[in-house]
């Protein structure tokens, strides 16, 4: 038998479990000073979680510089073969919307491990958070730095140009903060274990990582793949983590009512916003209209039907948490009757010129694969979609404010922060005495009930409160649309030209400029409806509810 | 296959010219420098702020409304006109973080590995032994401290440059403390009789290390990140921290034949240098504000003052180690003067004094 070098070098050494048994053994409980209080709870630990991937960082560091070495050589290898000749603009533009939001929930979740790394007793798990942390960095900046890729390769860098700017001044970009800023703020065990870790990681980062690159290979586009699914293969820890700090957690009887509180919000909002904006990118940022493909929705209900809620969520109910059946039951119902994904991708055409990215139509083939995959849905949305076309050319009437597409502007979810775009789904309420609107029952009990200051008669101190001008439009009520681009900067370098454009033609007679919106004024919704008298309101409401009916495209 | 979605049939750049097709740029912030670096462009302005676009203020605030939005300025009592100046002289990123942390493990584990094959342990002075185990085996434990400090000091900064310094700072204390765990466990396996726990019963117990784990609790207990940052940067590291591992054990290993241990720490002192000097940039812009300049010079003082006399406490403390080993290469006072003269001269750079 030969002898190999690993018999000749092979050398006694300990054992995984004992190194983070002796990793874990170095914290203690200070007797001098006690640690700074962080950020506070209203839920109560005294169970030690373990940490379940026991891995040291030793292994760590050689393990995650082999992944970038491998998203960094095919970095290389796309440019060698010249893969943005090839790549359809279609997609690349939406990665100007996606690419904005993801990295401040990245490095949000980075901030979050020090909220719950004090959180439960022991070492244990510490380590498990500390590694998160790490690579949370490694999402944000590794995200960072394919965006300044794109910018630097695809034919139309405006957009990415301007990208952080843009995350904290758009229209659509407000979801995304709602989803990063959801991690950070409020009650710790709230934001950075169930809201991030239990529900976004466990959940929605298999839609958000996997299922979007998927349809980027299609278009083209290696280079998101790449990098996605290397910052995907880090989250199986994360989600190790989420689930020991919950299991800690559970523990605690009086926890119980909180975690189904924070299980239904989290879960609600995850699905209103990582589904109203990757489903968007997915259907309609695609150009492959193959019909064996699977639909967002067919990816939806394998990703988080079966997976998260029938095997991860459903169990925990053997733990004493009420779970919400008809919460994932009325979620699927939005993504296919109700056609959530679509009324947002429609929405996000109206407000084009709010945008930074172009948005291209939709066509006939694009047409007969919506309706196979959505039956209905060319009679709701066929007619818009050629509207949109038409009115694409620099001079027609700029759809947001055209009222021959019989559109109505939509309000504003105070809870979601994505409109109230299922209008028969719309409920307002009342907080500190001012009107609020909701995309749906759920969203009203979150802001009103759940992020309140007592849930079901517990003080709930520590839960946080939705705040600020969350009605986007709120902003620019009274604005010329114009003065509002400009006041945006989503105005190329020319002072004149749209950072927006309504469609895929790269030529500078085709742009829309300044001129070309000038003279429609933008007004919120909301604060138009806190001036209705009751009478006024109720039936301003039941209008609302009724929807509206495009006008045919002639 | 022709990009079908582009009037030009291409999505490379160049393939039209068009308003805004040159604008290749994040054209958002002010470099430091003409140029900005690879690091601004993935690091400035992640982490936004009403101060910097966010039009709609935060959108979610802690405790009922009582507790503000996500990052607050007055998360430190120190003050400036422009949070956003700073930026980390080691222009650290995810890539360049992984490329030294996984090259100083492996560093490190070949040392070990290669070390005990030889037998290199079986060597070492039967005193110098029992120091590794207790003193070292004490020290892995401030060092843990240290990280787990600025662990939860990463999450208040005003800005991304700021937290992102922090994070990578934590992240190699959080290396070198268990770097040196299974360092101290692996060569344990090999010599007789070894105690990995004497370490932390060392830590928690010999009245030798309790001033140090005063101040290191002083450290964790601080509720001002930048408080924090500052003390472990600017005043335990030159004062203790580099005592401890150049001025004692870099230096008394090889007489007490033991080459191991060096390498093992020596990373550590190059860690400290590149943290140091973010330390030291964020520290002079904060000093040099144009109208907080007073107010931060005489908060730093005091945290001179405080976590100064707390190190000085640890230091004196301490110095019954340099007595410890059979050959002893190094006097107490000596290093000591090392250190002072270190921390003078960082000081100094900051027109700070002790």
């Amino acid at each position: 038998m030969a002898i190999t070098l690993n018999k000749i070098t092979s050398q006694r050494g300990i054992s995984v479990g004992e190194a983070t048994k002796k990793i874990s053994d170095l914290g203690w409980n200070p007797t001098y000073v006690q640690e700074a209080s962080t950020f506070p709870t209203d839920y109560k630990i005294t169970k030690a979680p373990r940490d379940p991937m026991k891995q040291v960082l030793r292994s760590y560091f050689p393990m995650e510089e082999e992944k970038d070495n491998r998203v960094y050589g095919a970095l290389d290898a796309a440019l060698r073969g010249d893969m943005f000749r090839n790549v359809e603009p279609r997609w690349i533009e939406w990665m100007k919307l996606f690419l904005a939001i993801i990295p401040f929930p990245e490095i949000s979740a980075a901030r979050s491990m020090s909220m719950v790394a004090r959180l439960a007793p022991g070492e244990d798990l510490r380590t498990g958070f500390t590694m998160q942390m790490v690579d949370e960095f490694r999402h944000s900046t590794i995200q960072m730095n394919l965006k300044k890729w794109y910018m630097e390769n695809y034919i139309d860098p405006a957009g990415f140009d301007i990208t952080e700017e843009a995350f904290g001044k758009c229209y659509a970009t407000t979801i995304g903060r709602q989803f990063g800023e959801g991690f950070i703020t409020g009650d710790t065990m709230t934001a950075a274990c169930m809201y991030l870790t239990v529900v976004a990681e466990t959940a929605f980062t298999n839609t958000l990582f996997v299922a979007m690159p998927s349809e980027a290979a299609r278009n083209g586009d290696y280079a998101l793949p790449t990098v996605f699914l290397s910052v995907q293969s880090d989250e199986s820890r994360h989600i190790g983590n989420g689930h020991s700090l919950l299991m800690a957690a559970l523990k605690e009887p009086e926890n119980h009512l909180l975690l189904e509180r924070d299980l239904r919000y989290a879960f609600w909002q995850n699905h209103a916003i990582v589904d109203a904006a990757i489903g968007t990118f997915i259907e309609y940022g695609t150009t492959n209209r193959e019909k064996e493909k699977e639909s967002y929705a067919e990816m939806w209900h394998r990703w988080i039907f079966e997976d998260y809620y029938r095997t991860y969520m459903l169990p925990l109910e053997k733990y004493g948490v009420k779970i919400h059946h008809d919460d994932v039951q009325e979620a699927w119902r939005r993504i296919t009757d109700k056609k959530y994904v679509h009324k947002v991708a429609q929405f996000f055409a109206v407000g084009w010129p709010l945008n930074f990215w172009r948005i291209d139509s939709q066509t006939e083939k694009d047409f007969e694969w919506f309706e196979h995959k959505y039956p209905g849905w060319y009679d709701e949305f066929g007619e818009f979609w050629k509207w949109y076309a038409k009115l694409s050319k620099p001079g027609e009437k700029v759809i947001t404010f055209n009222e021959e597409t019989g559109y109505a502007y939509p309000h504003r979810c105070w809870s979601c922060l994505v409109p109230c775009l299922i209008r028969e789904d719309m409920v307002i309420d009342q907080i500190d005495g001012e009107w609020h609107t909701f995309a749906h029952e759920l969203d009203r009990w979150t802001a009103v009930e759940a992020f309140s200051d007592e849930y079901q008669g517990r003080p709930t101190p520590a839960m946080g409160k939705f705040s600020g001008k969350r009605e986007w439009e709120t902003v620019y009520d009274g604005w010329d649309l114009a003065d509002a681009i400009k006041d945006l900067n989503f105005v190329r370098e020319d002072g004149e030209t749209l950072t927006p454009q309504p469609h895929l033609r790269f030529h500078d007679k085709d742009q829309w400029k300044l001129e070309h919106v000038r003279g429609h004024q933008l007004a919120s919704p909301l604060k138009a409806l806190r001036a209705m008298s009751d009478a006024d309101r109720d039936a301003h409401v039941a209008e609302y509810r009724k929807g509206f009916t495009i006008n045919p495209c002639n | 296959m022709v990009a079908t979605s582009s009037s030009v049939g291409s999505g490379a750049a160049g393939a039209a010219t068009f308003v805004g097709s040159g604008s290749r740029k994040f054209n958002y912030f002010d470099p430091r420098g003409k140029r900005a670096t690879h690091y601004e462009d993935v690091t400035v302005d992640v982490q936004p702020d009403p101060d910097r676009y966010l039009i709609q203020n935060w959108i979610i605030e802690f405790e009922g409304g009582k507790g503000g939005g996500a990052y607050q300025k007055d998360n430190t009592a120190a003050l400036s006109s422009n949070w956003h100046a700073f930026r980390a002289p080691d222009q650290e990123w995810e890539r360049t973080h992984y490329q030294r942390q996984s090259k100083i493990v492996t560093m490190v584990q070949n040392v070990i590995s290669n070390a005990r094959k030889a037998g290199a342990h079986t060597a070492f002075d039967q005193a110098w032994c029992r120091i590794l185990q207790a003193h070292l085996g004490a020290w892995k434990h401030a060092e843990f401290g240290l990280g787990t400090s600025l662990m939860q000091a990463q999450r208040y900064g005003y800005t991304q440059m700021i937290n992102n310094a922090t994070l990578t700072n934590s992240s190699y204390k959080m290396r070198l403390t268990q770097d040196i765990t299974l360092y101290l466990a692996e060569i344990g396996m090999d010599i007789d009789g070894w105690d990995d726990e004497l370490g932390k019963r060392t830590w928690l117990e010999d009245p030798i290390w309790q001033p140090t784990r005063e101040a290191i609790e002083t450290i964790m207990g601080s509720e001002d990140y930048l408080e924090q940052y500052f003390a472990i940067n600017i005043i335990f590291e030159p004062l203790v921290g580099e005592l401890v591992r150049s001025g004692f054990f870099m230096q008394v290993a090889a007489a007490n034949n033991d080459f191991i241990t060096p390498p093992v720490i020596s990373a550590a002192e190059a860690d400290y240098e590149r943290n140091l000097a973010n330390a030291i940039d964020l520290m002079y812009v904060l000093i040099n504000d144009e109208k907080h300049s007073d107010h931060n010079r005489n908060l730093f003082q005091s945290w001179i003052a405080k976590h100064g006399s707390l190190a000085n406490k640890a230091v004196n403390a301490l110095q019954p180690i340099w007595s410890q080993p059979h050959s002893k290469p190094v006097a107490f006072e000596d290093v000591k003067a090392v250190s002072q003269e270190r921390i003078g001269q960082i000081l100094g750079e900051l027109g700070l004094s002790r």
